[in-house]
């Protein structure tokens, strides 16, 4: 199978190595183009977005206005901190260059000349791995002002690293605009889109890293064959993570539309001990999961999965076999998502915490068979009615968990109800839930 | 105490700014040289940064707040951060943390006395296809073991 975006290449992070094997002659033939050109390519390729939402790149480039007076920006999104998600620090590690090469296309065909790579703070071993790389690519003069010269062109960009600090929320794209501008990582009400009102309140598109990488190889083997990639509405690569209980786990690019069960078991060697596989969250933990019993024939593609029930997100497969105990994972997900709330929307804040509370008890033993409906209705009132995508997120989550789990949660809460039920949670005023042990969660 | 940054320092922020339009976007890089320098970031820290990059000082401390890697009181030499999200939970982080947190005597974001050792739980560091895992510093240490995690702390305490 070809690999795009991560090849059997040894060293190609090596900057030789990568110009021995056609580095930068993407970029070169990309130059001979007129931007237009670029764009429609990309949107023919079929390639969508690595980060999350699948969205079509090439139709994301062309929302970037023609004319304008303004400068415009590319953002590339590398805080990768879903957890679940370890597949974007293997191309900062190992095909650095074909990252650079895309953001070089993508700053042409979009008019940008400054990019931005925000990487999580976390991935300090990662960031100066790139810093090498764009380093040699700036020495030798495939980036920055040198490249007009190398490619006989009017057209240059420079490069820039930011380097996150902490926080999942930066991982949106209009967080990690406020983060780069230097203000607290809040997500901004859209629209205005980022193409409209991006960095700055300039023009700005912002794709993933993995994204970007594929960028080149479009250009230079042609939008026809990539679109004959894997499945046609979804084509090319992906970068699989598998974690979990499995054997092999790791990142293995494989084109898109492959069955769950083949990376499960054919790929990452199935589960340890041979166990049955209770629960599988196919896209990082703000996917819904799936029953383990439910992943036959499910293919790993973003129409595929939407029919199964869940999403692609960023393909990050997490595996869990029979034995494990899902109220503490489910728990743990929610600890998550109320720790990297930012705080903006009262949802999402407030609904996160007594989420995790209401889990807490759960698992200390003391949730009663109320509490499950109590954790489905409030995910219901975050879902929907926040800024951004983080309160699907968070809600997403808790509700297929409990609906698609109804059995196993039951056997974990008592029966008795003995509190009525409360139906109006969801009200701003209502900041008060009585618990089933007579406390008050504020 | 008033806080100076060092003259090398001075030429890495004016590097930074060169790299934005505006000033207030070298805030992160900022702050994380001031902390390579001060440990902390300090009141006085913040102060300082403000009058560099022309806001005010709430505006640094609502960043700084914003972000776990910004910490305003020190941490120990080795900062210990241990991941126990979802796939490293799968994986048994939690007996790894509770090995730590054992051997070191040390709770969520505490520091041992002699300054030497600071423990946190974190969030997915993005090692959960080699889980389970801990950072010490800007290190990653992962595929470990309880053993492992114990002779690093072993081996951190003994080049002391
Ligand atoms: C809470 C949240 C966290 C996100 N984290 C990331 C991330 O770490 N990396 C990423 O590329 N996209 C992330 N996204 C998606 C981005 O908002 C954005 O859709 C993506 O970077 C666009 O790039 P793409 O079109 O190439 O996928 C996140 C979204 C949300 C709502
Ligand atoms: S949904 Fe949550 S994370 Fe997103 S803006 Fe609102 S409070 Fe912040
Ligand atoms: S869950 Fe621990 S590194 Fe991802």
């Amino acid at each position: 199978m070809e690999k795009i975006v991560l090849p059997d290449i040894k060293d190609v992070h090596l900057i030789d190595v990568y110009l021995r094997n056609e580095g930068y002659n993407g970029a070169k033939k990309a130059f001979t183009l007129q931007p237009d050109e670029i764009i429609e390519q990309v949107k023919r390729s079929g390639l969508r977005g690595r980060g999350g939402a699948a969205f079509s790149a090439g139709l994301k480039w062309s929302f970037m206005p023609k004319t304008t007076d303004k400068p415009k920006y590319l953002c590339v999104n590398g805080d990768e901190s879903e957890p679940g998600s370890f597949k974007d620090r293997q191309i900062l590690e190992h095909n650095p260059h074909q990252l650079i090469e895309g953001i070089l296309i993508t700053c042409y065909a979009i008019g940008a000349k400054t990019a931005y790579i925000y990487i999580r703070g976390e991935y300090h071993k990662w960031i100066k791995l790139f810093e090498k790389a764009l380093a040699d690519a700036y020495a030798n003069g495939f980036v920055g002002d040198l490249m007009k010269e190398k490619f006989n062109t009017d057209f240059f960009c420079n490069i820039y690293v930011h380097k996150g600090a902490g926080a999942y929320i930066c991982g949106e794209e209009s967080s990690l605009m406020n983060s780069l501008e230097g203000h607290r990582g809040y997500p901004r009400v859209k629209p205005p889109f980022p193409a409209q009102n991006g960095l700055w309140g300039c023009p700005t598109t912002i794709n993933n890293i993995e994204t970007i990488t594929n960028i080149s190889p479009i250009i230079m083997k042609g939008w026809e064959w990539f679109s004959k990639i894997g499945e046609p509405k979804h084509p090319g690569t992906i970068l699989y993570g598998i974690s979990g209980h499995v054997n092999k786990p790791g990142v293995y690019e494989l084109p898109t539309g492959m069955l769950l069960t083949d990376l499960i078991y054919k790929y990452a060697e199935g589960v340890p001990g041979n166990k049955n596989i209770l629960c599988v969250i196919p896209g990082g933990s703000s996917m819904p999961p799936l029953r383990g019993d439910q992943i036959d024939g499910v293919k790993m593609d973003a129409e595929s999965l939407r029919a199964a029930g869940s999403a692609i997100g960023t393909a990050a497969v997490i595996v869990m076999d029979e034995d494990t105990d899902l109220v503490k994972v489910l728990e743990r997900i929610a600890k998550f998502y109320h720790h990297e709330s930012c705080g903006q929307c009262t949802p999402c804040r407030e609904g996160t915490g007594w989420i995790l509370k209401i889990l807490n008890r759960i698992a200390d033993g003391n949730g009663s068979i109320h509490d499950l409906d109590l954790l489905v209705s409030v995910a219901g009132n975050i879902e929907g009615n926040t800024i951004c995508a983080l309160g699907e997120a968070a809600a997403w989550p808790v509700k297929f968990m409990i609906q698609r789990f109804r059995d196993y949660f039951d056997k974990r809460v008592s029966r008795e109800v003995n509190i009525p039920p409360i139906n109006k949670v969801h009200s701003m005023r209502h900041t008060e839930i009585p618990l089933a042990d007579g406390s008050i969660i504020t | 105490m008033e806080f100076k940054f060092t003259e090398d320092n001075l030429k890495r922020i004016e590097e930074s700014l060169s790299r934005y339009p505006q000033k207030r976007a070298a805030l992160m890089p900022v702050l994380f040289i001031a902390q390579e320098q001060n440990e902390y970031i300090s009141g006085e820290v913040m102060t300082e940064i403000s009058r560099i990059l022309e806001i005010t000082p709430e505006d640094v401390l609502g960043v700084v707040t914003f972000y776990t890697m910004y910490h305003q009181q020190p941490v120990g030499k080795y900062h210990i951060q241990v991941c126990t999200n979802v796939s490293c939970m799968l994986k048994g982080s939690s007996g790894i943390y509770e090995r730590v947190k054992e051997k070191l005597g040390l709770d969520h974001m505490q520091v041992t006395k002699d300054k030497l050792f600071s423990l946190e739980e974190v969030e997915c560091m993005g090692s959960c296809g080699t889980a389970p895992m801990l950072a010490v510093n800007e290190d990653y240490f992962e595929n470990l073991t309880k053993e492992e995690a114990d002779q690093i702390i072993e081996s951190l305490k003994n080049r002391n």
